[in-house]
């Protein structure tokens, strides 16, 4: 039986939908990621899991038990805020000894338990400290230590290191892996930040418009995306649609405006569906100065029309004779030259039939 | 450089003409009340000059002395005190909830309801404390309503005119809304995240107050205390209209040395004596506030 069970559940505020007939499940020790744009509803999700809003329809089961009648305080459940909100008028120490004290834990194992709750998000030393004399790093910290401290059954966050810079929000990503390692309670965590997710999680459930699209492993969000939102939210994805002019022998060709026949490898068997997308990644394309030797599945010719130097890699928008565009990357890895082609170069494009990634419709 | 000292001369030219009315208006006068404490009274009321016929000058601390070797003025000092504090208790307990409501409703019946609470300055002091002199009045609804509640119970009727209770009455209504707007003031600013994230922690809705809502608005009600205790502690008019002959308190004394028995030197050492006292409260309030909240400034 899964640790969380959410079952077809709606909420509607006014006449917009936040959140339209989602059913999940999210095991114990898991890592899970809702991701969306904001406005998917993935943060009020969590704050029906939590308790502060209910649905209007459906059910939230924890451990098979129904969280309907239960006031988030009432709850095994933590929240890390966004906001962090630490309490400004307690110390480190205070803040993490709040939810010890409002769970009546006797005042001689308070301390043992704020030591070790602060040992695990590494913040020793700082008890004394006050909110507004830790930096943004430290206060998540606490923030965390003081959710942890109780041994929750379910740690929800929302978008904890979205207030935080670049470099620190990967120092806090590792630790954050390392943290759900060690506790083993499992962490539901909202973010809009596909890196992110792709990163931390296990398992990802990406949200648009109030329902899941797809609800698999990281790879296989990034690799297999089920729907043209899936791909184009999660990195970036050219998504070269048509109508589909052949299907045999596990090969799909979609005819591309601009582009031409683009032949792409289908796991399955699929419907026969008059309309398809290939969802192909920029890293998954060859380009060269010149014709490939062998022969490729697919191959077409363009020009350089922009280009964006990113220092490891550079992102080269090609455009094809026929008018359209395609992206495509390349590693600036080799001979220490920075860049291969320059805007106006007249390039070759090409990619087998298992670069690409057929999505109906 | 000579941007630096344009900014200064700026500075001054923007707070000089308030620092000269504070000096003139302020100081001034309250260094002419110093002064006056030291000299002897005139035989008919006012100062005796302060070099007498014989070229001497006229200092002495006799009115100091009187104030601290007879008790009744001590008394009446303890009395005030007394009443301020009960007005600031029963403002406190009427206007925490008042701010609360205030605080947490929608913005459209918020600047009504705020109007409300500052509407009463729109009429004249002295008059709202005469509406009072009606109000509870010996012939008015309110006191025939205690009085026939009473005599179910056998007791005799009394008296709302002319008691304590009505200069309590009067100035709990007069200082109501300065222990409201502080602490409004402050509730506006608080974080629901807070709140939220003490709910997720366990706290239940008492705790949450207890625990979070209250300690972080004690700014607003050291301040909200200030304004009501300070004020009330000089106050002469509601007493004097509305107060029984037990009801002298220090702002009456003040008053009657001025304007009655005309002992200016005397009237003086009260009124340094109030101000005294209100500073030194003022600066335990401030202290206690500080360290109440001392981690609040986040």
């Amino acid at each position: 039986m899964a640790l969380l069970d959410i079952q077809g559940v709606t909420r509607r505020f006014g006449d917009f939908t936040a959140i339209d007939g989602v059913s999940l499940a999210i095991e114990a020790g898991e890592f899970f990621t809702l991701l969306g744009p904001s406005g998917c509803g993935k943060t009020t999700l969590l704050r029906m899991i939590a308790g502060f809003d209910l649905p209007d329809a459906g059910r939230i089961l924890l451990d098979g038990e129904d969280l309907a009648g239960r006031p988030p305080e009432l709850r095994p459940v933590r929240t890390v805020f966004q906001s962090y909100a630490l309490f400004p008028h307690m110390t480190v120490e205070g803040n993490v000894a709040f939810p010890l004290q409002m769970a009546r834990v006797p005042a001689g194992e308070r301390k043992a338990r704020i030591e070790a709750a602060l040992e695990d998000v590494r913040l020793i030393g700082f008890n004394r400290r006050y909110p507004h004399e830790l930096s943004g790093g430290q206060k998540q910290r606490v923030a965390i230590a003081r959710a942890l401290v109780t041994r929750p059954t379910m740690l929800l966050l929302d978008e904890p290191l979205a207030a935080l810079d670049a470099k620190l929000r990967e120092e806090l990503q590792i630790e954050l892996i390392n943290l759900q390692k060690e506790v083993g309670i499992a962490f539901v965590y909202v973010t809009h930040d596909q890196t992110e997710a792709l990163a931390l999680s296990h398992r990802i459930a990406v949200m648009n418009h109030g329902r899941v699209e797809q609800l698999d492993e990281p790879s296989r969000i990034y690799g297999f995306p089920r729907t043209r939102f899936v791909a184009d939210f999660i990195g970036h994805c050219n998504l070269l649609s048509g109508p589909v002019a052949a299907n045999a022998d596990g090969v799909v060709t979609v005819d591309v405006a601009g582009l031409g026949p683009v032949r792409v490898a289908v796991r399955s068997s699929i419907a026969s569906s008059a309309q398809g997308t290939v969802a192909l990644r920029p890293e998954k394309i060859r380009i060269s100065a010149s014709a490939p030797v062998d022969t490729p599945d697919n191959h077409c010719r363009g020009t350089v029309a922009d280009l964006l130097y990113m220092g490891d890699v550079t992102v080269y928008r090609v455009e094809t004779p026929g008018g359209s565009r395609v992206e495509a990357l390349l590693a600036n890895s080799q001979g220490g030259r920075a860049k291969f082609f320059e805007v106006g170069d007249a390039v070759e494009m090409s990619w087998p039939v298992n670069a690409g990634h057929f999505i109906e419709g | 450089m000579a941007n630096r000292r344009g900014r200064r001369m700026g500075a001054w030219l923007v707070s000089g003409p308030p620092l000269v009315y504070l000096l003139v208006f302020f100081a001034a006068p309250a260094l002419i009340m110093v002064l006056a404490s030291f000299r002897s009274p005139a035989e008919f009321g006012g100062l005796a000059p302060l070099v007498d016929e014989a070229g001497k000058l006229d200092l002495n601390v006799d009115s100091y002395v009187r104030f601290f070797t007879e008790t009744v003025f001590m008394r009446v000092f303890v009395k005030s005190a007394w009443y301020a504090a009960l007005t600031t208790l029963t403002c406190l307990l009427l206007a925490y909830p008042l701010a609360t409501l205030i605080a947490k409703s929608s913005a459209k019946y918020r600047d009504l309801l705020l109007l409300l609470v500052i509407l009463p300055f729109w009429s004249n002091f002295l008059i709202r404390i005469y509406a009072w002199m009606i109000i509870l009045g010996p012939n008015a609804a309110l006191a025939k309503l205690v009085n026939g509640i009473r005599a179910l119970f056998g007791a005799g009727p009394v008296p709302l005119l002319f008691s304590g209770f009505a200069v309590l009455v009067c100035l709990v209504y007069v200082h109501l809304p300065f222990m409201v707007l502080p602490i409004y003031a402050n509730l506006e600013k608080h974080d629901q995240a807070l709140l939220d994230a003490a709910q997720d922690l366990g706290a239940t809705a008492w705790q949450r107050f207890w625990r979070i809502t209250f300690p972080l608005s004690l700014p607003g009600v050291f301040a909200g205390a200030a304004l009501v205790f300070i004020p009330a502690l000089g106050i002469f008019a509601i007493p004097d209209i509305l107060g029984g002959p037990e009801d002298t308190l220090i702002g009456n004394l003040i008053k009657q040395q001025f304007l009655e028995t005309r002992d200016w030197p005397f009237g003086s050492v009260l009124s340094i004596a109030l101000t005294v006292a209100a500073l030194v409260l003022a600066g335990i309030a401030a202290w206690v506030a500080r360290r109440g909240s001392g981690a609040s400034r986040a």
